[in-house]
């Protein structure tokens, strides 16, 4: 086993249990972090795409990596607005599950506009 | 058949998909450097600029019957990115223009800044993430490299998710999160599955994909991926979960750009991968798996919009099942030796459905807006005697579900039509029937807005307050377009057989 397809094999791995953890748990925050998990496996499979292409001399091929620079970035941004509207939500109710029904039953019936 | 074409060279008008693309940027930016009530100005003036932009674009391409393609740089794929318009992003880009316009003359009403302050928060947000979210569709309608079109998904869902929580109360926040988390889910699976084609083929970019892809087992895992994370953000069932409690709590004018505009973006780039980048996918199974889900959805979604008590909620199981129609096109486009003709049709449904509903859906919430505020509600038990109060508002509305429902001559009818003949002429009866089950559901919900709002009140309406009459005016105007789709053609066949994939092999360009 070379080290491509370990490190394929290990990126796989980590985006299947950030996969699961995303749809299994029903916490927003460890949502997120298993959102971040998928993320990292994603980004590891990008590194081993990129050592794979290596040609001419270059220890990589750099279009995946900088791809992977913009990843990074669209996954800390998106990373940050969760946390925010989560802070908001921990601010306004005192709790961040995302239990609908219970907080149906709280707010009365009200316009929107 | 013929050898695939080559990709697209630079065209003389290219410049114009960057200006499409860089001018509610440059708002945005512009917005952020001066503050406070200067926000609204600027998104005022990008409107008629970003129109005019959208108008050249379409002109150009009808006038010279070839898609727009601009290259970043001066360097052609694979080493540098495209922009490429073809038909149907000339007409997302025309309809983005116009309903963007369109909701920010209605919104001004709703998110003024207050005289004395120099810049509120809700207001200062709506006016750049209108840009935003402007910018980020035009990325999404114009992009040609996978990765391209991933930040411009991102930037939609960023530009999306806070629309839906700008009150602030806890049920909004907690809409936005869920949404927050589907799109990220949707994300994740789109990046993977971009990793995968670039691994496999060596290029993103989808014209040079769409000579060098072929079905095994990489290219479907990956595009089984971005598929199902697209429909994750785009909400067709069973992913629709976030869209109702999203767009139903959003401010109105915000629920009729999500509803109307935001989830079609994702649904373009599922287009675009199945009949751009790996062309012949819709011959497979997998075809009728999406028809399926988009079934699924119409039935789920159109009897969920019946159970429901209050108006803005209904308009939003409407979205999901309005949605499902549009992916009627996979399953019917599909098959070996189908002939143009046909392809075209269905391609035409789909694009007509598409735009039919944006403008029916941005009708319908800003009627619904100002239904709720002339009332103080807005639940259906108590829509009695609003057709007298606010005769243009229920007029507009019934036009817009004229659209829905697909009766002649909307454009919703038009859509419907073109489907229903394209599944007569693929022997595929059973998408005609959704669509004439889908029919009967939408006009059951519809009623159950149109009946009471037009009967006579049991008790005079109490003190009611009436929308400025230009509010009125251009969600009337949103609700004609809808139905105007069907009884004047706009050459929108010319238009969308420009650089159109499904038939690009059988008429050379």
């Amino acid at each position: 086993m070379n080290a491509e397809v370990l490190f394929g094999l290990a990126g796989a791995v980590l985006a299947g249990l950030g996969l699961y953890g995303l749809v299994a748990d029903p916490a927003p925050l460890r949502k997120l972090l298993a959102f971040n998990l998928l993320g990292g496996g994603v980004f590891l499979v990008f590194g081993v795409v990129a050592r794979r292409g290596a040609a001419a001399g270059l220890g990589g091929d750099p279009v995946p990596q900088a791809l992977v620079i913009t990843g990074l970035v669209v996954a800390f941004a998106a990373t940050a607005l969760a946390v925010a509207l989560l802070r908001l939500l921990f601010e306004r109710t005192g709790q961040t599950l995302l239990d609908t029904a219970a907080q149906e039953r709280t707010s009365p019936d009200q316009a929107d506009g | 058949m013929m050898a695939p074409a080559l990709p697209d060279m630079p065209t003389a008008g290219g410049f114009l998909l960057v200006l499409a693309i860089m001018l509610p940027i440059a708002g945005v930016l512009l917005q952020f450097m001066l503050g406070g009530r200067q926000a609204e100005r600027i998104a005022l003036l990008v409107m008629p600029a970003g129109l005019a932009v959208a108008v050249a674009v379409t002109a150009a391409l009808m006038l010279s019957g070839r898609p727009l393609v601009y290259h970043l740089g001066n360097l052609a794929p694979p080493l540098g990115l495209a922009l490429r318009a073809d038909g149907f992003s000339a007409l997302m880009l025309m309809t983005t223009a116009l309903i963007v316009s369109a909701i920010g003359l209605f919104a001004r009403a709703d998110f003024a800044t207050p005289t004395g302050t120099v810049e509120a928060r809700a207001p200062f947000v709506f006016w750049t993430l209108l840009l935003a979210l402007w910018g980020a569709l035009a990325v999404v309608f114009l992009g040609q490299d996978l990765f391209t079109l991933y930040v411009g998904l991102e930037l939609l869902t960023f530009g999306a998710v806070p629309l839906v929580s700008l009150d602030g109360r806890a049920e909004t926040l907690t809409a936005a999160l869920r949404y927050l988390l589907f799109a990220l889910f949707g994300s994740a699976l789109f990046l993977a599955g971009t990793v995968l084609f670039y691994g496999e083929y060596g290029t993103l970019d989808i014209a040079l994909l769409a000579t060098r892809t072929h079905p095994d087992t990489t290219s479907a895992i990956a595009v089984a991926m971005m598929t199902a994370g697209l429909l994750a953000k785009t909400a067709l069932f069973p992913f629709h979960l976030w869209l109702p409690p999203a767009h139903a709590g959003a401010p109105a004018p915000a629920s009729a750009l999500l509803s109307s505009l935001v989830v079609k973006g994702p649904f373009f780039l599922v287009v675009r991968l199945w009949f751009g980048a790996m062309p012949g996918l819709t011959d497979l199974p997998a075809a009728q798996l999406l028809g399926a889900l988009g079934a699924g959805a119409v039935l789920f979604g159109s009897v969920l919009a019946l159970c429901q008590p209050r108006l803005k909620p209904l308009i939003a199981y409407s979205t999901v099942a309005q949605l499902g129609y549009l992916f009627l096109m996979f399953p019917l486009a599909g098959g070996v030796g189908l002939p143009a003709s046909v392809r075209m049709a269905v391609w035409t449904g789909g694009a007509v459905q598409a735009v039919s509903h944006a403008f029916a859906k941005a009708a319908m919430f800003a009627g619904a807006g100002l239904i709720g505020q002339a009332l103080g509600h807005d639940r259906i038990s108590g829509l009695r005697g609003v057709g007298r109060a606010l005769p243009v508002t229920t007029f507009a509305v019934a036009f817009a579900g004229l659209s829905l429902m697909g009766l002649p001559p909307s454009g919703g009818f038009m859509a419907k039509w073109l489907l229903v003949r394209a599944s007569i002429a693929t022997a595929q009866w059973w998408w005609a029937a959704l669509v004439f089950a889908g029919g009967l559901l939408a006009g059951g919900y519809i009623f159950r807005i149109i009946a009471p709002a037009l009967s006579a009140p049991e008790k005079p309406l109490p003190a009611i307050r009436t929308p400025a009459r230009r509010r009125e005016v251009v969600v009337l105007a949103l609700a004609l377009i809808s139905v105007l789709l069907g009884v004047v053609p706009f050459g929108l066949t010319t238009l969308l057989a420009v650089g159109n994939p499904t038939i690009a092999h059988i008429v050379p360009r």
